[in-house]
């Protein structure tokens, strides 16, 4: 899938109305973004505090999902494990299926997305309906996520509006956004009423008190988890934090990091089902702790940074290749920077391999996660564990990325650049014979399909410097 | 996070430079005029015969090991405690803020963290060490400039305004910056070969943005960008000309 992100990149690359999209989304995002973190002090100080959150639950996360557990069972809360995308989907399944569910209602959950769960359940006879508004309409459009935080980026009004005429009983074409909620609004109202079960993703979960944290913009998210009678939860094992406390410095981080929102219109916290006495609630709640490769993250020390995430996007909303080439591009359920490095540690560097080098390593995503991801340096860890086979690979797929060719181009590099005497030899030679390469000789032809070729200059600074006496020590 | 850089403890009598393979190829002149802005303080600037690459394109394609024995070579050829400055925000970030990394658990770790801590980024150490920023005087004609931000200069060694704090110091120079001026040119070394049609839309971006301030060059604190991006304005046929900031300001203050 993956493999093939240079033919992915050259469509969206000729697509201009989905350039266009892509470049005025992500530019109105990093302004929004920026104006919440004017101040640089209180901006460092807080994604510091942030990644000291995140780290330290890692640190004890086996402890931790422990913990959390016995807090979510005592506060009636149904907790199952699932080692891969398959166990969690029939894990779903079945509980859908104790209960005789044929339509599920879901909040936006990209680790449903990880599952491919709408397919699982459609295939099982159960309808899955997206309520957040952006999966509804790529729902609607047979679509994959293009963003994490907005999952219709790609689409501009027009694009909708065509979408809703054509699906919505009776709804003529119009791209006043106010009667194209509207719509969707009344399409959805019906589906949230009708639901047999809800289900959402989680954004963190609380080892101290075994809640679940939630948060939304449209109440759809709220309306999922309280409406039906069944609500199922699906979320990594790193969405752990320690204590209820750990939740506010998240909070005012991922918003403004993520939309350039102060805070969001809703924040859940769902700590247990109805309980007796109660008026509303769902009668059950089943939280589904997805594996998927985590743990192989977490056990190397570097790449576990990798599980800080809190899914905000602004690493791509920030990504000069993202904003070019959008989020279909990447070929898997995470795009952008993060994506870059999370999916070829999932699915291994084998099925991703290309995904770790469609980077420029310009750190503009370093710049702005909120948990200080140091995404660049996993690229490059990446690249490394892709070149070398290793004896014991900390990557699914190490050395998958090894080329002979490639390996003994870099041999003959250092042979010639560790050593002074071959380096100056080298040099001398390329400055007088590196003019006479063709523009069209391999490698050079890609640069100078939009660029003049390097000049190799008359002589280089080694002999420029001693000429003009500079000393040598 | 950027490194965080601080000042030599004393004024350094001696500097080291370290050129970058780049520059010595195919950009010697811009080379030469940080030297010479750095001599031109009363500074003795030593170039060592026996450098050569700091070792970022294996590091960054996944050679670590290649990349290690490239960058011992320079270990070996910078020996004195002297700084060593860099007219490059991307060579000076590999040594400064990778070669700790690199050499971790190698025979050399120390040694390469001894480096890295004397490793400094041109425009920085002009404005931080020198204060050239209050002792520039023009003697150029009137210009329009733009700047272009180097990724590595300012995300890995902080290097942001102090370029600029140079440029505005000359007093027949106008400084339009573009609205795309700390957008990555994508050039990204082995990138623009691996990514072409990726790097040629940022790279045609990049000159719009440049287009647009009507500036008459483009100063930057980095050759590979430099290269990616006055390849790109000459192909188009755009007049704006791309120009190393050594070499800018060099050319303003003393002529060539």
């Amino acid at each position: 899938m993956a493999a093939d992100f240079s033919t992915r990149a050259h469509d969206a690359l000729n697509n201009p109305q989905l350039r266009a999209n892509f470049r005025r989304a992500m530019d109105g995002l990093m302004t929004k973004r920026a104006a919440q973190f004017e101040d640089k002090d209180n901006w460092t100080a807080l994604r510091a505090k942030g990644a000291a959150i995140k780290a330290r639950a890692l640190a004890q996360l086996p402890d931790l999902l422990e913990e959390f557990e016995q807090k979510a069972i005592a506060n009636g809360i149904t907790v199952h494990w699932a080692e891969t995308t398959a166990d969690a989907n029939r894990i779903v399944l079945e509980i859908l299926t104790a209960h005789g569910a044929k339509k599920v209602i879901k909040g936006k959950s990209m680790v449903s997305e990880e599952m491919h769960l709408n397919a699982h359940l459609e295939a099982h006879g159960i309808k899955a309906v997206e309520s957040d508004l952006g999966e509804y309409i790529i729902q609607l459009a047979g679509e994959a996520p293009s963003h994490i935080v907005m999952p219709c980026i790609h689409k501009n009004k027009g694009e909708i509006a065509q979408l809703f005429t054509d699906n919505i009983e009776n709804q003529p074409y119009t791209e006043d956004v106010d009667a194209l909620t509207a719509a969707a609004r009344q399409v959805l109202r019906r589906e949230f009423a009708s639901a047999d079960a809800g289900l959402s993703g989680a954004n963190f979960l609380v080892a101290e008190t075994g809640s679940l944290v939630l948060i939304e913009n449209e109440g759809n998210g709220r309306l999922s988890t309280t409406l039906p009678p069944l609500h199922i939860a699906v979320a990594g094992i790193e969405k752990l934090v320690e204590k209820l406390d750990d939740v506010a410095p998240l909070l005012a981080l991922l918003p403004r990091s993520a939309t350039g929102q102060a805070i969001t219109t809703y924040v859940n916290m769902i700590t247990s089902p109805r309980k007796s006495g109660e008026q509303d609630g769902p009668r059950q709640v089943h939280l589904v702790l997805l594996d998927n490769g985590r743990s192989r993250v977490y056990a190397d020390e570097q790449l576990r940074d990798t599980l800080r995430c809190i899914r905000c996007g602004a690493c791509m909303n920030h990504c000069p290749v993202y904003s070019r080439v959008g989020g279909h591009t990447y070929g898997s359920v995470y795009p952008g920077p993060i994506g870059k490095i999370l999916t070829p540690q999932l699915a291994g560097l084998d099925c991703a391999g290309d995904l770790p080098h469609a980077s420029t390593l310009c750190n503009a995503c370093v710049e702005v996660c909120p948990v200080q991801i140091p995404i660049a340096d996993i690229l490059v860890r990446l690249r490394t564990e892709a070149a070398e086979p290793s004896a014991s690979p900390a990557v699914k797929g190490a050395g998958s990325g090894h080329s002979a060719v490639e390996s003994a181009v870099w041999k003959g590099w250092q042979a010639m650049y560790a050593n002074p005497a071959a380096y100056k030899v080298g040099t001398k030679a390329l400055s007088v014979v590196g003019n006479l390469i063709p523009a069209a000789a391999p490698l050079l032809k890609q640069w100078t399909s939009v660029r003049t070729k390097p000049k190799f200059a008359a002589k280089t600074l080694h002999q420029l410097a001693r000429e003009k006496g500079y000393d040598n020590e | 996070m950027p490194a965080h850089v601080t000042p030599p403890a004393e004024m350094p009598k001696d500097v080291y430079y370290f050129g970058t393979c780049l520059v010595d190829l195919f950009f010697p002149d811009a080379g030469l005029a940080g030297m010479e802005l750095l001599k031109r303080q009363g500074i003795r600037v030593v170039f060592p015969q026996d450098q050569s690459c700091c070792g970022q394109p294996a590091f960054n394609s996944g050679h670590r090991s290649e990349a290690r024995e490239v960058a011992r070579a320079q270990l070996d050829a910078f020996p004195e405690d002297w700084p060593i400055v860099v007219p490059s925000g991307s060579c000076a970030g590999m040594m400064r803020v990778h070669y700790p990394d690199l050499f971790q658990g190698d025979r050399d770790e120390e040694r390469a963290k001894a480096f890295a801590g004397r490793v400094y980024e041109l425009s920085w150490f002009l404005v931080h060490v020198l204060g050239l920023d209050t002792k520039l005087v023009d003697k150029g004609e009137k210009v329009t400039v733009t700047w272009h931000g180097s990724c590595h200069s300012m995300r890995e060694m902080g290097v942001v305004d102090e370029p600029k704090r140079l440029i505005r110091a000359l007093s027949n120079v106008t400084l339009v910056e573009n609205p795309r001026e700390k957008e990555c040119c994508g050039f990204g070394g082995t990138f623009a070969v691996r990514q072409p049609e990726v790097s040629a839309a940022m790279v045609a971006d990049k000159i719009d943005a440049i287009g647009q301030t009507g500036a008459a060059r483009v100063v930057s604190g980095d050759c590979g960008c430099l290269m990616n991006i006055g390849g790109a304005l000459d192909k188009a046929g755009k007049p704006t000309r791309p120009q190393h900031l050594a070499e800018f300001l060099l050319e303003r203050c003393h002529g060539r």
